[in-house]
């Protein structure tokens, strides 16, 4: 059972409509957002109560002399603290190490799957290692339309013989990790994955790094979350979580044949 | 002391108020120097601007609630270049939420909070015969008027005005209207980097004007601690665009070189479009516009809000009678807020993706910078207590407008913390979270400001039936219109979709009705301003006549002058004797100590006006 649902039994991200969880570390980004709208609701309360307290009380009706002092005492200055110390919480606690854990610890180990996504207006363009586990280099200026080197990718590097590219869709493995490179080749777009509670910004001339963990199977929309252009509104791909059976299989197949064409003759470039 | 008398302090008879000869209308309304005439200028031309801002929004939620439908009557008008049929393309959407935020942001409540207010008030409240430069203040609005003017031509360009939102982030600012166009001159992107070129210009002009006046030109007896908050508002407010609007223009600049000149600072190399390598030397950066534009992006939003917070600060001691609480703690908060404001400027780019060490920084600075906001609302609700509240429409506002300041202050906590932020960034709850701050806010706060000072610049009362009517269903609309938006982006629903959603439809559904909802309270939002709009007309000439200069009886120095205020203002040399807010001094006999009186002067009711 996930921390929150024990936690609170009226929960304000369900009320609020987050959508299906389905990373490791999403599960503490839905805690502190749970945590963090609570505290929210306790102030926005309390200053409510305060001012229909005040609003009824000190109507000029009821009170038609003001008094010059007003309050008196620390209440305002314990408020503060308050205020203070439950954000150092959350930062301390949870935005910190959550963050650390992002940028600093990424995955290492046989079983890490590292892709690449590059962004174009309107469709995203999904590059995975292929057999050997390696990601070939890419560079924006290895584009060629007339050769279907539609990323930049680097024909020569010998990591990338077994590389393939996939339009649309985002198909990774359950239960391990990936480290997603993204970049764009034309303006920035976002690769927002929300049911990993993951985006990045994909900026031309940038290599960005984020790392998840799916543990859920599933097909989920990927949003283009920045604005790229009149299509921005339908830059949809898919994300599809598998097994990793079906995985292998997807790997096995797509790599074996990038392979094949490698080997063969490069295709005349069509004039 | 009476203004008729012929005191040694006697303005009215110096040779200042002979120095002028009648003015023609031109000169005395138009090309003023006035900064009374100024703020007046400001006002109104802004307030139009937010009723062209509004305008768009209302075609976008048309959009947004029923993509792919003609809009009536409207989309006939735009015409099948962009609206085929009457249909609300994508390009017509983009336009129109670029064009929406810069026209609200840069054109509308900026002018209308720090240089309309700021013009009209700062002065008086100091005590001040005009601003410390004033040509320089009537050349701030004609470069606003001009960079404003060119923002709304950019919509005639054969390409249609700007559409790559508010931020015009590079690359697409640089690269869309760029390969098919004849004249890339005449493009609306273009256009947008011009105008802002001027609009910020006219703003730093503004700045220096209100920095030095503030520091210069305060009367007799006007100590720091003796300015109403207001002006110490003004006076961060005036560093914040001092300091932090350069960098976008050198920004602007800087795009607009990559735009026609085909220099390269925000666009990489071998950068691709329409299928094909751009001719450009490449090596730049897209994120250093981004840099640029948000280290005046964030000090910006304090910008449109200090003038908010500053006028509710002004206006809620005076309709409760008592004095402002923690008015030291509000100026030392004040101070706190405007440096802060200037390095958080990155917590906008989290998505970007960063370090450890940058991204702690800014997230420290983002959660510290809440605690001198936390107390200025503070001081503000705790003023009440204790209070006798008359409830005018100016009150209404003011009063209002601390919850909803209130709900836009804490939706952005989730906000300041990175991996939240990855989740929600770009989604409608940032959208709900900055309108709470803007529109309910800052917006509600210029309103009750209109409300409060309308008599001294009118000598009339604005109508109190009116302001009720206009109060309370705005009040309803707003939640309508800006709650949802949580819930939506909660669901994940992203910003600028023309279609509200529809291509999502796995992750949009359950929340997809609400844009109806929200797209109807937008309308009624429209409608609920006609009486407003009505009353500021209505009232020039129809209001009830003001029977004082000091009509609420408000401590505060700009009610010394006449009504309303001939140039010059004063008419008699204006002394600061005690704090700003002495309201209900236990054992006083009046219930108000004006600023502007000497010990054991009693206030009295007295209408007078202006030499000429």
């Amino acid at each position: 059972m996930s921390i929150h649902h024990t936690l609170a039994i009226f929960s304000i991200n369900k009320f609020l409509g987050l959508p299906e969880l389905a990373s490791e570390h999403g599960e503490m980004v839905d805690h502190m957002l749970e945590l963090l709208h609570w505290f929210m609701l306790a102030l926005f309360v309390g200053w409510s109560a305060f001012l229909v307290v005040v609003f009824t009380k000190f109507r000029k009706e009821r009170q038609p002399k003001a008094d010059y002092h007003g309050v008196r005492g620390h209440a305002t200055t314990h408020i503060e603290l308050g205020v203070v110390i439950v954000e150092v919480i959350l930062l301390l606690g949870f935005a910190f190490p959550l963050w650390a854990e992002r940028a600093d610890d990424l995955p290492t180990g046989a079983d890490v799957l590292k892709m690449r996504a590059v962004g174009e207006k309107f469709v995203w363009n999904f590059q995975y290692p292929g057999l050997d586990g390696a990601l070939g280099g890419m560079h924006m200026k290895n584009i060629d339309v007339a050769t279907r080197n539609v990323i930049g990718r680097d024909m020569k590097d010998p990591n990338g013989k077994d590389d393939f590219v996939k339009g649309g869709t985002m198909t990774i493995p359950l239960n391990r990790p990936v480290i997603v490179e993204v970049t764009s080749k034309d303006v920035i777009h976002n690769l927002c994955l929300t049911p990993m509670r993951m985006a990045q910004d994909a900026t031309p001339g940038i290599r960005s790094h984020f790392w998840f963990k799916p543990t859920k199977t599933g097909k989920w929309d990927i949003i283009c979350g920045q604005l790229c252009g009149p299509g921005h509104s339908g830059m949809k791909a898919t994300l599809d979580v598998v097994e990793q059976k079906e995985f292998d299989d997807f790997m096995k197949e797509n790599g074996e044949e990038a392979r094949r064409a490698a080997a063969a003759p490069a295709p005349a470039p069509a004039k | 002391m009476s203004a008729t008398a012929a005191t040694p302090d006697d303005l009215s008879h110096s040779d200042h108020a002979h120095e002028h000869p009648k003015q023609s209308f031109l000169w005395k309304y138009i090309f003023s120097t006035d900064h009374k005439i100024i703020g007046l200028q400001y006002g109104i031309t802004s307030l139009l601007f937010l009723l062209v801002g509004f305008f768009l929004m209302m075609v976008m939620r048309w959009s947004i609630a029923f993509p792919g439908k003609p809009l009536p009557l409207i989309g006939t008008i735009i015409g099948d270049n962009w609206a085929p049929g009457g249909v609300v393309s994508p390009d017509l959407y983009n336009m129109f939420g670029a064009m929406h935020g810069t026209i609200m942001v840069f054109l509308g409540v900026v002018p209308l909070g720090f240089a309309a207010f700021g013009n009209y008030v700062v002065p008086l409240q100091i005590g001040a015969v005009d601003m410390a430069f004033p040509k320089l203040n009537a050349w701030s609005f004609w470069l606003f008027l001009i960079g404003g003017v060119m923002m709304l031509a950019s919509f005639f360009m054969p390409t249609g005005s700007a559409q790559v939102g508010w931020t015009n982030y590079s690359p697409l600012a640089t690269t869309v209207q760029y390969l098919d166009v004849k004249n890339i001159f005449f493009t609306g992107q273009t256009q947008w980097l011009l105008s802002m070129i001027f609009i910020i210009s006219s703003s730093l002009l503004g700045a220096v004007n209100f920095v030095t006046t503030i520091l210069n030109v305060r009367c007799r007896g006007m100590t720091w601690m003796r300015m109403p908050f207001f002006v110490w508002a003004m006076l961060v407010t005036g560093f914040l665009l001092l300091l932090a609007f350069p960098p976008l223009e050198v920004a602007a600049i800087l795009q607009l070189f990559d735009r026609v000149f085909g220099s390269s600072f925000f666009l990489p190399t071998g950068l691709v479009e329409g299928g094909r390598h751009l001719d450009i030397a490449g090596g730049g950066s897209p994120l250093l516009y981004q840099h640029l534009f948000w280290f005046l992006g964030h000090p910006e939003v304090y910008v449109l809000i200090l003038p908010a917070i500053s006028i509710v600060a002004e206006i809620i001691p005076c309709h409760v009678r008592r004095p402002l609480w923690g008015h030291k703690t509000m100026i030392y908060a004040v101070l706190v807020l405007g440096f802060l404001s200037f390095i958080v400027w990155a917590h906008h780019m989290y998505l970007t993706g960063m370090g450890t060490v940058v991204s702690t920084f800014f997230q420290i600075t983002t959660v510290l910078i809440s605690v001198p906001s936390v107390i200025l609302l503070t001081c503000l609700m705790i003023t009440l207590w204790g209070g006798s509240i008359r409830f005018n429409s100016a009150m209404l506002f003011a009063c209002a407008f601390l919850p909803m300041f209130g709900i836009g202050g804490l939706t952005g906590l989730p906000l300041a913390f990175n991996m939240i932020d990855l989740y929600l960034h770009d989604t409608y709850y940032v959208i709900g979270h900055f309108h709470y701050v803007v529109a309910p806010g800052s917006l509600f706060a210029l309103f009750a400001g209109i409300y409060h000072w309308y008599p001294k610049m009118a000598g009339r009362f604005m109508n109190e039936t009116l302001g009720r009517i206009h109060f309370w269903p705005s009040l309803v609309f707003m939640n309508l219109l800006f709650g949802p938006m949580m819930i939506q982006g909660m669901a994940g629903f992203h910003r600028r979709w023309y279609d509200g959603g529809m291509a999502f439809e796995e992750t949009t559904k359950s929340f997809l009705w609400m844009n109806e909802l929200m797209s109807f309270a937008a309308w009624g939002l429209a409608l609920a301003q006609i009486p407003f709009i009505f009353n500021v007309f209505y009232s020039i000439k129809h209001g009830k006549k003001v029977t004082s200069d000091n009509p609420w009886q408000a401590t505060t120095m700009e009610w010394d002058t006449p009504t309303p205020p001939g140039h010059g203002n004063f008419l008699h040399e204006p002394v600061a004797y005690r704090q700003p807010y002495e309201y209900s001094v236990t054992g006083a006999e009046e219930d108000y100590q004006p600023q502007f009186l000497p010990d054991g002067a009693k206030p009295e009711d007295k209408l007078t006006h202006a030499g000429h």
